[in-house]
């Protein structure tokens, strides 16, 4: 076992987005909030429970030819607050990010109260300030507690 | 002065203060009929009400202004599928103040994003409705100073959006609230924790005879119909909670039992008579409060 080659799980990618440091188990929750699926067209690799020294286990995503957007790293926030995006450029590291859950979430969480107005189709986006007990509602006030991936739009 | 009306969590004691002492002024005569003769009030009811839209229509005519209206529902763009954010901005053309009523919670939140003129909240589903609020503690000021006094909330404390409302303003005050519901319709343990973090002491109670010997004020709320699967389970509960003469005569003598009407059964009609019953008073402070809610926005 001693001289067993190091090897590389996942090839570099020359251009586009590697999600790192997600929490283990989430990286297809995070595929599912950035809206890729089987059927859309992204060249993904995906690496699941890979052993990490800062947290045990971590899962690894990365995505060619697509740089996140603002809402899109929120999203990733909510159920991987440990992640680090790395943005790639000819191979090369051009910005390196934290996640960070920001203080007033627009349309990225359905609010679960069936009356609210932002579950028509006005056009406002939802609207949830972060909170200690949960995600508030801008809207009709109510406070989202439990099962937040299960809301996210 | 306030652009919007549209929660009553964001008014401070001092605002609250302000504006119950105007309407008092108002109430004894003292405000120019002319104030407003050159407003228009768009009146935007979604839903059914007869106090509300008629108070702020009489408000509005005390104060010499004009109400226009967009009818019923049915006879409105909403059956063409309007939204309500396009609703808000056509009539922010018309009128110089909105007043709305709307079955969903947050629509006028919405409003307020949307409009160009001042909002003033009306109703908007199960969520809030101050200038209720304001009515309702403009009632017991009448009759008894704010502060140190015992609250009763009784009825659908679920779903009831005046019984949210005035509890959240009565953390402003030095205030035990009681609540007492039916099984089922009990305040949510959100509103619960968010009213002890803002400092109010609630004490829950189960027996109306313990209830009702607590307390300065019952506020009493409407029993729904509709939250019950069938009219016997509707029945048991209403009449569980039937405020009577009987009852009351274990009340304290000054204690005094408010309604934001309409009421169907749970109170006695033999309770009108009493001197504890103030909710047609309450439905009379409508006019006053809101007058001084539409200075506030207008004048």
């Amino acid at each position: 076992m001693k001289d067993e080659p190091r090897v590389l799980q996942i090839s570099p990618i020359r251009n586009g987005t590697v999600i790192d440091h997600i929490t283990a188990g989430e990286a297809l929750n995070v595929l599912k909030i950035l809206g890729i699926t089987g059927t859309t067209d992204e060249c993904l690799s995906i690496a699941t429970n890979v052993v990490s020294e800062k947290s045990g286990r971590k899962d690894v995503v990365k995505i060619s030819d697509r740089e996140l957007c603002t809402e899109e790293v929120d999203r990733i926030a909510l159920i991987a607050p440990q992640a680090t995006i790395n943005i790639i450029r000819d191979y090369l590291v051009c910005e390196k990010m934290g996640v960070e859950i920001p203080k007033v979430l627009l349309g990225v969480v359905r609010c679960p109260n069936r009356g609210c107005i932002s579950n028509t189709n006005e056009p406002i986006k939802s609207r949830f300030e972060v909170t200690k007990r949960g995600l508030h509602c801008l809207y009709c006030d109510w406070y989202l507690t439990e099962d937040i991936p299960g809301h996210i739009i | 002065m306030r652009q919007h009306i549209i929660s009553i969590k964001e008014f401070e004691k001092k605002e609250i203060d302000a504006l119950l002492d105007r309407a008092e002024t108002i109430d004894q005569g003292n405000y120019d009929p002319k104030a407003l003769e050159d407003k228009i009030l768009g009146v935007l009811f979604f839903e059914p009400s007869t106090r509300t839209r008629m108070s702020f229509e009489a408000a509005m005519a005390r104060l010499g202004g004009a109400s226009i209206d967009m009818g019923g529902v049915e006879v409105s763009s909403v059956v063409k599928g309007e939204t309500l954010a396009d609703t808000i901005r056509v009539v922010s053309g018309y009128a110089d103040a909105i007043v709305l009523r709307h079955p969903k919670e947050g629509a006028a939140q919405l409003a307020s994003e949307f409009a160009s003129v001042p909002v003033l909240n009306a109703g908007d589903g199960a969520g809030q409705h101050p200038s209720q609020t304001l009515i309702d503690l403009y009632t017991i000021r009448q009759a008894m100073p704010l502060e140190g006094i015992d609250v009763g909330l009784l009825g659908d404390l679920r779903y009831g959006r005046t019984a949210h409302s005035l509890a959240y303003a009565l953390t402003q005050y030095d205030v035990t609230i009681h609540t007492l519901a039916p099984e089922g319709l009990e305040m949510p343990p959100n509103v619960v924790e968010e009213l002890r973090e803002r400092g109010v002491e609630i004490v829950v109670h189960d027996e109306i005879g313990e209830f009702t010997r607590a307390l300065d004020v019952m506020y009493v709320t409407r029993i729904q119909r509709e939250r019950f699967p069938d009219s016997a389970s509707y029945y048991a509960v209403a009449s569980s909670y039937r405020v009577t003469p009987e009852l009351l005569t274990q009340a304290k003598e000054q204690m005094i039992v408010l309604h934001p009407l309409p009421r169907v059964d749970e109170i006695d009609s033999r309770v009108d008579a009493l001197p504890h019953a103030k909710y047609f008073q309450q439905a009379r402070n409508g006019v006053p409060i809101r007058m001084a809610l539409l200075l506030e926005v207008m004048g």
